[in-house]
């Protein structure tokens, strides 16, 4: 019997399937290239952080197709991503655009290296000219050294 | 009864974890030597009344308790023994009992091993250690209690999350914690540093192991987890650059980060602020990434159940100890002097290079990773970075990294001298590059990915065993490898750590690079090419699992003689109601082949995937040999001998400080 139930669960359960399907790839090989390329860039909006590459989604394979739809309608890859961000906001693309605020974020990381850098820089030649006190003795050093040397 | 006695040693951990967040520090702070003491028991109590409640709550998943409703949610009496074991840290609640475990657990070790301490030394680090368990008992206790119980147990478990019954994601949290939490220790040797106002030497070689050891779990557990989703998810990723994978991995770069600059204070006695403040950020990050997957603030495939309750709390956690620890650290960074002079050319300055770009490499990671919320929160803008904003942003630093390694760990101290140092370089620096021009000649693409990559590993590899074999001196071969044998553990630590990271730069970028894919419906008995290699599906078959169905398919691949039959399988976990995907993988050297069941089609035939993944173990097994470098360098004599036993005339016998 709890073979039964669970065979029958099992059938409702949806079957484990492939981000890209057999039956959505192009017969031409550089447009398929190109709408591989583009998936990867695209975020499917209904997963929690995939790709329509590598998402099992429904609507991940909707988009996949309306990708490769726009590409055989001759759309360059720039225009094919300008459609989907004018449908779907701009929550669709994992690789940010640089317009406005967002441009923070794609300097931060040079900004901040350019700080570093500048701040270890400036540690650097601190150290250089900084006197080693291991090497120079103290006032109170140089007296004991001169008592021993007059022992001799 | 069992379960409550857990129940009720966990609330007396958090009792002795009170008294031992103050009483210590009072002691320290009035050189009462009993009082400082009172941190040694109370550490070892605390470490084996957690270790109590864990195994009581651990009984109670064998057992499969369904009146306790984690037990309900997170196992079945189906269940394969050893997922009814790991099932106790695959949920919130339990992971976080594991999380104060080996919180305990360090700080016992600190007690047991930490002979060689300056009493009060000891007893602030004890105190600080207390405040960070007594902060994760009350958030346990209060808000995500493991043991409560049920008026009215169901007749069976909810089943654990198929995708965690798997024996490499059953040992990664393990791992991982062993990691974050490590780096607890170096945040309360920074604080009790601190407190204490001094910084020299022999702090930096205390707190270097206890770092060393944490940054060894994070590497290991990270790989583990990359691991797993290479053969689990189906398609053989390896790392997705989500919010949960960068809050292990900001972690990881700044623990690194805090290694080398902490060969640096115990060298030559500079750069101990900034020390203090990476041992300080290690663990903050370690608060951070706790928050972000327990929290929900940001969407994960990992996040455990999400719960804005937990996430307040978790913030006000990170937020007190963090705040508390850089209020101390802005009070007194100024009166920790450096006291090492050194040129610009030297091993010190190639060390400050490290740190920068490991640091900013992990600002990076967190700035990408919280940029969708500080645009929703301040710009209003909804928006997306995902894995090629980090492919971009992130891997210049690791390129820059790599490549000024070799010449840094050749510098010398204080002053190197470049032109004569570099002499040696220059052949494997001729050597690299010609491996690059090569590959470039040969690959049909124009992407640089693969020939920066090999020319990049040969020069970490190469060079790090010239670094080895230059330091055996001159003379005959056999006293040379003789030498060799007696090299300090540290220096083979360190040229194995390298040598690991320049295999996973090399997996990482042939696999990025070379990868092969081939997607297509195929009939059963029906064969085809992929790359060099024969498919043929051979036969496709449904299975009945311990607690799941599988459609298990036979696929042979062959190339030339060589012959072997793989089994793919897709797999239903009917009580828990979710899919998986079990990859069938033939394992080589320079390749795997990948195979991949999908779905029967309408009108005959299986969906098959194959790929072809060039030099893909290389990823694990660099990260595999990089924590084997921080085994040797841990194993260090210099360790095991008391580093400050003569400032500390009281010190107890000598325990070893591993």
């Amino acid at each position: 019997m709890i073979r039964v139930i669970a065979l029958t669960l099992a059938l409702l359960v949806a079957m484990p399937s492939f981000a890209v399907e057999p039956d959505e790839i192009l017969d031409d090989p550089v447009l398929e290239e190109r709408a591989r390329d583009l998936s990867g860039e695209l975020r499917c909006l209904v997963c929690r952080n995939e790709s329509i590459d590598e998402s099992n989604a429904e609507l991940a394979r909707d988009l996949r197709l309306l990708v490769r739809e726009r590409l055989l309608a001759g759309d360059t890859d720039d225009e094919v991503i300008a459609f989907l961000v004018e449908r779907y906001g701009e929550y669709v693309l994992l690789r940010p655009s640089t317009s406005g605020s967002s441009i923070l974020l794609w300097l931060a990381g040079p900004l901040m290296l350019l700080i570093a850098v500048g701040v270890g820089i400036g540690y650097i030649r601190g150290r250089k000219l900084a006197t080693d006190p291991v090497e120079a003795l103290s006032a109170e050093d140089q007296a004991r050294l001169k008592a021993l040397l007059k022992d001799e | 009864m069992i379960v409550e006695l857990g129940h009720f040693a966990l609330i007396l951990a958090l009792a002795l974890a009170i008294v031992q967040m103050i009483i210590p520090l009072i002691g320290a702070h009035k050189g009462w030597a009993s009082w400082m003491a009172s941190a040694d028991p109370t550490a070892s109590a605390q470490f084996f009344l957690t270790a109590f409640s864990f195994a009581a709550l651990t009984y109670a998943f064998v057992v499969s308790d369904f009146s306790l409703q984690l037990v309900v949610q997170n196992s079945h009496t189906d269940k394969p023994m050893l997922y009814k074991v790991t099932g106790v840290w695959g949920n919130h609640e339990g992971s976080l009992l594991l999380w104060v475990l080996i919180l305990t657990l360090f700080g016992a070790m600190a007690s047991w091993f930490g002979g060689n301490l300056p009493p009060s030394l000891k007893a602030r680090v004890l105190a600080v250690q207390a405040a960070v368990t007594v902060a994760f008992l009350i958030f346990i206790l209060v808000t995500s209690n493991p043991f409560t119980r049920l008026a009215v147990p169901p007749f069976n478990g909810e089943d654990l999350n198929p995708l965690l019954q798997d024996p490499g994601l059953a040992f990664h949290p393990p791992f991982l914690y062993l990691g974050y939490v490590g780096l607890s220790m170096s945040f309360s040797f920074a604080v009790a540093a601190l407190i204490e106002g001094r910084v020299d030497a022999a702090w930096g070689r205390w707190v270097r192991p206890w770092t060393l050891a944490a940054w060894l779990f994070l590497t290991i557990g990270i790989a583990l987890g990359s691991w797993w989703a290479y053969y689990e998810l189906g398609w053989g990723g390896f790392w997705f650059w989500d919010p949960v994978e960068n809050a292990s991995f900001m972690p990881w770069l700044i623990a690194a980060a805090l290694l080398h600059s902490a060969i640096v204070v115990e060298k030559r006695e500079a750069l101990k602020a900034w020390t203090i403040l990476l041992a300080i950020l290690a663990f903050g990050f370690s608060l951070i990434g706790a928050f972000i997957v327990r929290s929900g603030v940001l969407t994960s495939v990992h996040a455990f159940a999400n719960d804005p309750e937990r996430g307040v709390y978790l913030l006000a956690i990170t937020g007190i100890f963090m705040g508390g620890a850089l209020v101390l650290f802005s009070l007194r960074a100024g009166a920790m002097e450096a006291k090492g002079v050194f040129s610009t050319i030297s091993r010190e300055s190639a060390l400050v290079a490290n740190n920068i770009l490991l640091a900013v490499s992990a600002f990076v990671i967190f700035v990408g990773t919280m940029w969708p919320l500080i645009a929703e929160l301040i710009f209003d803008r909804k928006l997306s970075v995902g894995p090629p904003f980090f492919n971009l942003a992130f891997s210049p630093f690791m390129v820059l990294l790599a490549a000024i390694l070799p010449i840094g760990a050749m510098l010398s101290w204080k002053r190197g001298r470049f032109t004569k140092q570099m002499k040696p370089l220059w052949g494997i620096f001729a050597l690299s590059l010609a491996a690059c021009a090569f590959l470039w000649a040969i690959q049909t693409g124009l992407s640089a990915l693969g020939p920066v990559g090999l020319a990049l590993s040969i020069w970490l590899v190469a060079s790090a065993l010239l670094d080895l074999w230059s330091r055996t001196g001159r003379g005959v071969l056999s006293h040379r490898l003789g030498r060799l044998r007696r090299l300090p553990r540290a220096d083979w630590g360190k040229a194995v750590g390298h040598i690991g990271f320049g295999l996973t730069i090399f997996g990482v970028s042939m696999l990025m690079a070379y990868e092969y894919e081939d997607i297509r419906v195929a009939q059963i008995g029906e064969s085809y090419t992929v790359g060099d290699y024969q498919i043929i599906l051979a036969d496709v078959q449904d299975v009945e699992g311990p607690n799941y169905l599988a459609t298990v398919a036979e696929i042979d691949v062959a190339q030339g003689n060589y012959q072997i039959r793989l089994r793919p399988e897709k797999r239903v976990y009917p009580v828990a109601g979710m899919p998986t995907t079990e990859a069938g993988i033939d394992n080589g050297i320079t390749r795997d082949v990948y195979v991949v069941i999908g779905d029967p089609q309408a009108n005959g035939g299986w969906a098959v995937r194959t790929y072809i993944k060039p030099y893909a173990n290389w990823i694990w097994l660099g990260a595999i040999i990089m924590s084997l470098g921080g085994v040797l360098s841990l194993s260090d004599r210099r360790f095991r001998v008391g580093a400050g036993a003569a400032r500390a005339p009281a010190a107890k016998s000598g325990v070893p400080a591993e």
